[in-house]
C-alpha cells in the first residue's frame, strides 16, 4: 500500500509492527504484571538499576529482542540497513543512556505503555523527546551533518 | 520459575519482531520520521498508533484483573509528578535518538542485523546509564 504524498512510507508494515509491539507489551502487562519499557528492563538486566522484575527475567526479555528481529529479517530477506558511524553511534548511545535514566523511560515505556495508559508523566516525556528528536534532525540537516550514507 | 523467564522471553521476541517489521531497526526510517521539516516519512506514526491502540485495550483488561496471568501481582509505576529531571532526561533522550536514529529497543534488536553497530550503541548506552547512577550515587 502506498500512502498518497509519501511514496517511501510503509503504513501497513508499520501498523503490523506496531500491533506486534502492542501485543508484546500487553503480554508483559497481563502476563507478568510489568511494564515493557526497554530502557528500564535493560538497566535492570545489567544491574544498573533495581527493579521488581527478576534480573534473569529482564535478561530474557532483552535476549528476545534480537531473536524476534532475526526471525523477521530472515523471513523478509530485506537488505541490511545503514547505520551511523562508530563515533556517532557512541555519542548517540551515551546520550540515550543518560537521558533514559534521568527521564525514567524511552519510546517503549513512555511512548507505548505510558501514553496508552494516559499517564501524565509519559505524555510529557513523549512530547518532549519527540520535539527534541525533530529539532535534532532539523538542526543536523541545516548544518549539513550527514549521519547515514 | 520457568514462566518467570518464558513470559519476558516471549514478550521480548514478539517486541523485536514488531520493531523490525515496523522499520524501527532501520535508522534511515526512524530519522525519516524525525525529519518533520524535510522529506517526512510517516511510517513510525503507524507503528506508534498500532502499539498504543493494542495497549489501550490491554489497560482496560488490566483494570478488571486481580492479578496477572502468570505472576503473583502487578508492579506498575504510580508516579504522576512532573519534574525537571523527567523533562530534561526526555529532552536528552530525544537528541540521542535523533542523532543515530536508534532508541533502546531497536539498539538491542539490531544485534541480529548489524552486530557491530548494535554493540557500540548498546555499550555506550549502558555506560550512560551507569554514569547517571555513579553521579547520583544511588543503588
Amino acid at each position: 500500500m502506498i500512502l498518497p504524498g509519501f511514496p517511501e512510507a510503509a503504513p501497513l508494515a508499520g501498523l503490523g509492527g506496531g500491533v506486534l509491539i502492542g501485543l508484546a507489551a500487553a503480554l508483559m502487562l497481563l502476563g507478568a504484571g510489568r511494564i515493557a519499557g526497554v530502557s528500564g528492563i535493560a538497566a535492570r538486566a545489567f544491574g544498573i538499576a533495581p527493579g521488581s522484575m527478576s534480573r534473569a527475567g529482564a535478561f530474557a526479555f532483552i535476549i528476545g529482542l534480537p531473536l524476534g528481529a532475526l526471525a523477521v529479517a530472515g523471513l523478509s530477506g530485506a537488505a541490511t540497513p545503514a547505520f551511523a558511524s562508530p563515533v556517532m553511534l557512541a555519542v548517540a548511545g551515551l546520550i540515550v543512556g543518560v537521558g533514559t535514566r534521568l527521564g525514567s523511560g524511552c519510546t517503549s515505556g513512555h511512548g507505548v505503555c505510558g501514553m496508552s495508559r494516559l499517564s501524565q508523566r509519559s505524555l510529557v516525556a513523549t512530547a518532549t523527546f519527540m520535539v527534541t528528536g525533530f529539532a535534532t534532525v532539523a538542526a543536523m540537516n541545516a548544518l549539513g551533518i550527514a549521519v547515514l550514507p | 520459575m520457568t514462566r518467570d523467564l518464558l513470559v519476558p522471553l516471549a514478550s521480548g521476541t514478539i517486541f523485536g519482531a514488531g520493531l523490525t517489521l515496523g522499520g524501527m531497526t532501520d535508522p534511515a526510517r526512524v530519522r525519516g520520521f524525525l525529519n518533520l521539516f524535510g522529506d517526512w516519512d510517516p511510517t513510525l506514526a503507524f507503528v506508534m498508533g498500532g502499539a498504543v491502540l493494542v495497549m489501550a485495550v490491554a489497560w482496560l483488561l488490566q483494570k478488571r484483573m486481580q492479578r496477572p496471568l502468570f505472576a503473583e501481582g502487578f508492579s506498575l509505576p504510580d508516579r504522576s509528578d512532573l519534574t525537571p529531571r523527567l523533562v530534561g532526561g526526555s529532552a536528552l533522550f530525544g537528541i540521542g535518538w535523533g542523532i543515530a536514529g536508534l532508541c533502546p529497543g531497536p539498539g538491542f534488536a539490531s544485534f541480529a542485523i548489524a552486530p557491530g553497530a548494535a554493540a557500540i550503541f548498546v555499550a555506550a548506552m549502558l555506560a550512560g546509564m551507569l554514569l547517571v547512577r555513579l553521579v547520583e550515587g544511588n543503588a
